[in-house]
């Protein structure tokens, strides 16, 4: 039977995607997995996700600072002179801060790009956020954050939003859990592995350092492999073979892998629509922002930015912890003018936080160790504006690092009550107070 | 020589054998000695399976099992410096203690600054002892020491980064090694007194008047009985009879004064109970030779549950027949694991050919089956993190679920990536420097196979296509293989240098590739 030689197989099924039809055709088997819309393409915005009760189109991001960086200089206490005191070779000079009205604190004034997003109602500012016996390690603290658990066991927070909520994904005949939709990835991490946050029991989030790496090397050294590749990698499981064994859940998984790689190099590769500046967090956020425009049903997006563990020489107004700043600020800016063109800004919720704080007192290095709380910034049009409590006591400390005043998981179950309408009690495994963070959904 | 053959995909048309007699002796040929040298260890070249098929079944199991006669390095570690991380000494304490009623930030900051940089060179010593590990598991005549020796470090999982004394977990992994097919039992009275376990599960915050849960709980929920074969005051009891047990540098300690010797009742049992008596009391429990049993099956046989209830049946019924041999043996794990390679279940259709590849079994497997370089042992360390299996960074102290969930869509793309790596040097940024000094050569390969399966020569590209799949991939479903004959007619019909590197690159790209 023709339908059954592998070539036309192939042929036909790239017939289907091209028109955007799906066309069922009797000695033909669908893979189960693939549904209507355009054999898993993505409809820009149509159905993005099929959770039932969940905003269709929200989409959270989170911007992870690794190495803890300096809260007390990014958002600075300038008016209280206790700040000064304790940092008389890198502190800000109140003449230097950014001022923001109606509140005792400023930020450091590499954040200057931000200014505008704040003055629009685009920027919150949660302070002195931590948890109680802080643990000053950076692979134990950022397990902290990532499993929303001060024991840093079990499985990460946003693994066990996507295992709840996402995806439909229920038991098949065999009582393994289905594999999503083709082409479905409720979340993206761009980095070499996908961080504890994003992994849960059944989610499995793709994790890539840039779209380049999201597909076969091998077609480099030879283009003439790329055809066979693609014959070879989108099989689909015969008729005649046993769906439930690991050889045909392979085969399903390459298929996806395909489909997957095919979409995010396309959505990377379109037209910038805005100029981005330089460093490795507008990168991603390049990246993130192509995939929101290609209408990718992804819900929640990964990035990390490094270098924030600035023990020594971390300067004041300027220097490395400056330069850091002044890319992470106008980074944000250029992500939101780009999704603002899109016309998704209202979608796209990002939280930035990073595994503690830095001590009140600058060390004999001219720069700061490691401490507890700090702020977390929150954006989007969706936020809650401007900041949004106390900064923690300057005196009040504990040998000499700020009390926390807000524990990290009440901002977690915040973002997930607001902006997700999930279950914060059933995937953070305890009771927090929601912080106000979105106001309007 | 046996002519190899291969079937296409689709399942075998009997069921699942639950058999744990030995196969027959005439039926150990290159398909099953193939399939031992996967499952015992990290595969083999087809010299290696031709070797066991010529000992035949008994031979070939007893060689892989008695590895202590294959002379071999120790791993004695004397390259790996212990005191990166060592506690500071009476002297320097009393200098700290000094410092800080003083006052003295000079000295503190000193003191924090000795503290970070010995943090970093432990984290660069603990990257040395991973890729130290690889490279043993890629060069060592005795695959199944590693492959046991991984296989505890996933069962009695330890991190790094809580431990963060890459010497500690070096220690912890030659225990490993030296139990590796020894004695359950013996592990656990030695994984009680381990340093890196007893730093992780925090017995050094255990006192005898707060005793710290946690180790018991482990102990008996994740290490020998499973979840519901005991209770919640068996692990309160089981906490009291560790009070005591801790360390100091790198010695196990016992301290008298915080124990707490008064009389206890662990699972039944009434006695004073020590961490000894602890663990020889779970030792005793029927469910804890089932928990183990459970866990080699996984590791070495196949995924269970699996859904189908012809499978699972089969499956429990092997695994009962195990935990029975390991209580019988007293918790010997070498009749265990001999019983198992020579069983009819092993060997069923169903069983080859159907595991998935840890990211470890798939890179030093390729390396030891396909010849290949190794070019970059931290590029394949780092691969293997990128697929999930950061060795000594175990996600959690339940270790690696293994199975499907190795796979997603992304580490897909590393699998095959790290694939084009090692036969290309090629990284997707950029070229390996010395790719132009080391190709990729087939020769032995070929060699190897023209032996294995008679008229399969780099002349008849068709028959070696054929025999590489099968020496590969066991089977292969037909659509695949006219793929590959037809690509390499297309490029001339001959296996050059370069044409059989594009041949492997395809082959390993191949999803079917993802298992053994």
């Amino acid at each position: 039977m023709s339908d059954m030689n592998p070539l036309t197989m192939a042929f036909t099924r790239r017939h289907f995607l091209h028109r955007g039809l799906v066309l069922a055709s009797a000695s033909v088997a669908l893979p189960q997995f693939l549904h209507a819309s355009a054999a898993g393409l993505p409809m820009p915005l149509e159905g993005l996700t099929s959770m039932p009760g969940v905003p269709e189109d929200h989409v959270l991001v989170v911007i992870q600072l690794s190495g803890g960086n300096d809260g007390l200089n990014t958002v600075v206490p300038y008016q209280d002179a206790a700040y000064h005191r304790a940092r008389p070779g890198i502190g800000i000079n109140e003449d230097k801060v950014v001022k923001l009205e109606k509140s005792e604190v400023g930020l450091h004034p590499a954040m200057t790009p931000l200014r505008e997003m704040y003055d629009a109602g685009l920027v919150g500012i949660v302070q002195g956020v931590g948890y109680p016996n802080p643990n000053r390690s950076h692979f134990k603290s950022m397990d902290i954050w990532h499993t929303a658990d001060t024991t840093a066991t079990g499985e990460g927070w946003l693994g066990r939003y996507m295992d709840s909520e996402c995806c439909g994904q229920g038991k098949g005949e065999s009582g393994r859990p289905e594999q999503p939709a083709s082409g479905s990835m409720p979340g993206i991490a761009i980095g070499q592995a996908a961080p504890l946050a994003m992994q849960g029991v059944k989610a499995s989030p793709i994790a890539f350092e840039n779209a380049d790496l999201f597909r076969w090397t091998g077609k480099d050294y030879n283009k003439a492999l790329s055809e066979p590749y693609d014959t070879i990698t989108r099989q689909e499981v015969g008729v005649n073979s046993d769906p439930d064994t690991n050889a045909a859940f392979l085969v399903r998984t390459a298929l996806d892998a395909q489909i997957s790689s095919d979409t995010i190099r396309k959505a990377v590769a379109a037209k910038d629509r805005v100029s981005y500046p330089g460093g490795d967090l507008a990168r991603q956020l390049k990246m993130v922002a192509s995939m929101i425009a290609a209408g990718l049903r992804t819900r929640v997006y990964y990035v990390t930015m490094g270098g924030y563990d600035t023990h020594a020489g971390q300067g004041g107004e300027f220097g490395r912890h400056s330069q850091l700043l002044g890319q992470y600020a106008s980074a944000i800016r250029a992500f939101y003018q780009d999704l603002k063109v899109q016309g998704n800004d209202g979608r796209v919720l990002t939280m930035q936080f990073s595994e503690f704080g830095r001590r009140v007192g600058q060390n004999a290095s001219q720069g700061t160790d490691h401490g507890t709380a700090a702020p977390m910034f929150f954006y989007g049009p969706m936020v809650k504006r401007g900041v949004l409590n106390e900064h923690p006591s300057l005196t009040d400390l504990d040998s000499g690092d700020l009390k926390y005043t807000t524990d990290f998981r009440s901002v977690y179950s915040g973002v997930l009550e607001q902006w997700l309408a999930a279950d914060s009690k059933k995937i953070l495994e305890g009771t927090f107070k929601p912080m106000a963070i979105v106001t309007k959904a | 020589m046996n002519n190899a053959t291969f079937e296409p995909g689709g399942p075998a048309a009997r069921a699942i054998t639950s058999s744990m007699q030995p196969i027959k002796k005439a039926d150990f040929q290159f398909e099953q000695a193939r399939h031992l040298l996967w499952r015992a260890g990290f595969g083999g070249t087809a010299g290696q399976i031709q070797a066991l098929v010529s000992w035949g079944l008994d031979k070939s199991v007893e060689h892989l099992l008695n590895y202590d006669k294959v002379p071999f390095e120790a791993a004695t570690g004397e390259s790996f410096d212990k005191d990166i991380m060592r506690p500071l000494g009476e002297e320097e304490r009393r200098l700290y203690r000094k410092a800080q009623q003083a006052k003295d930030e000079d000295a503190l900051a000193k003191a924090r600054l000795a503290r970070q940089n010995a943090e970093q060179a432990d984290r660069t010593q603990m990257r040395e002892i991973q890729t130290w590990w690889v490279k043993r598991m890629i060069e060592t005549p005795r695959p199944l020491e590693e492959k046991m020796t991984l296989f505890w470090h996933g069962h009695f999982a330890t991190s790094y980064r809580t431990i963060e004394d890459s010497y500690h977990m070096f220690a912890q992994n030659n225990l490993f090694r030296k139990h590796a097919v020894g004695n359950f039992g013996e592990m656990l009275f030695a994984i009680i007194r381990d340093p890196a376990m007893l730093a992780y599960l925090d017995q050094n915050d255990s006192r005898k008047n707060k005793p710290n849960e946690n180790l018991a709980r482990e102990i008996m929920e994740l290490f020998s009985l499973g979840v519901g074969n005991y209770t919640e005051k068996d692990i309160k009891e089981g906490a009291r009879a560790l009070t005591g047990y801790t360390f100091r540098d790198d010695e196990f300690m016992f301290e008298k004064n915080n124990h707490d010797a008064a009389s206890k009742v662990i699972l039944g049992k009434p006695a004073s109970h020590d961490g000894d008596s602890f663990v020889r009391t779970i030792l005793e429990q029927r469910e804890c030779a089932v928990f183990i049993a459970t866990k080699l099956y996984r590791y070495l046989c196949a995924d269970y549950p699996t859904g189908s209830k012809k499978r699972d049946a089969a499956a429990k019924s092997v695994i009962s027949d195990l935990a029975a041999t390991l209580m019988a043996s007293r918790y010997e794990i070498k009749p265990v694991l001999r019983k198992l390679f020579q069983s009819q279940h092993f060997y069923d259709a169903h069983i080859v050919g159907e595991q998935i590849k840890s990211p470890v079994q798939l890179v030093v497997g390729a390396v030891r089956s396909l010849n290949t370089p190794v070019r970059d042992l931290t590029f394949l360390s780092e691969a293997c993190n990128a697929m999930g299996q950061n060795v000594f960074f175990p996600p959690s102290v339940k270790g690696w679920d293994g199975g499907r969930s190795w796979i997603n869509t992304s580490t897909m793309f590393v699998r095959q990536n790290t694939l084009v790596f090692l036969l290309s040097g090629r990284r997707s940024q950029g070229r390996d420097g010395l790719s132009d000094v080391e190709k990729y050569d087939a020769t032995k390969l070929f060699s190897e196979l023209a032996d294995a399966y008679p008229g399969a020569s780099a002349d008849d590209v068709e028959k070696m296509v054929d025999a590489i799949l099968a020496f590969t991939l066991g089977r292969t479903q037909p659509a695949s293989r006219q793929t590959l004959v037809d690509f390499v007619k297309a490029r001339g019909g001959k296996l050059d240098q370069k044409s059989t590197v594009e041949l492997m690159l395809l082959i390993t790209a191949l999803p079917e590739y993802q298992l053994c």
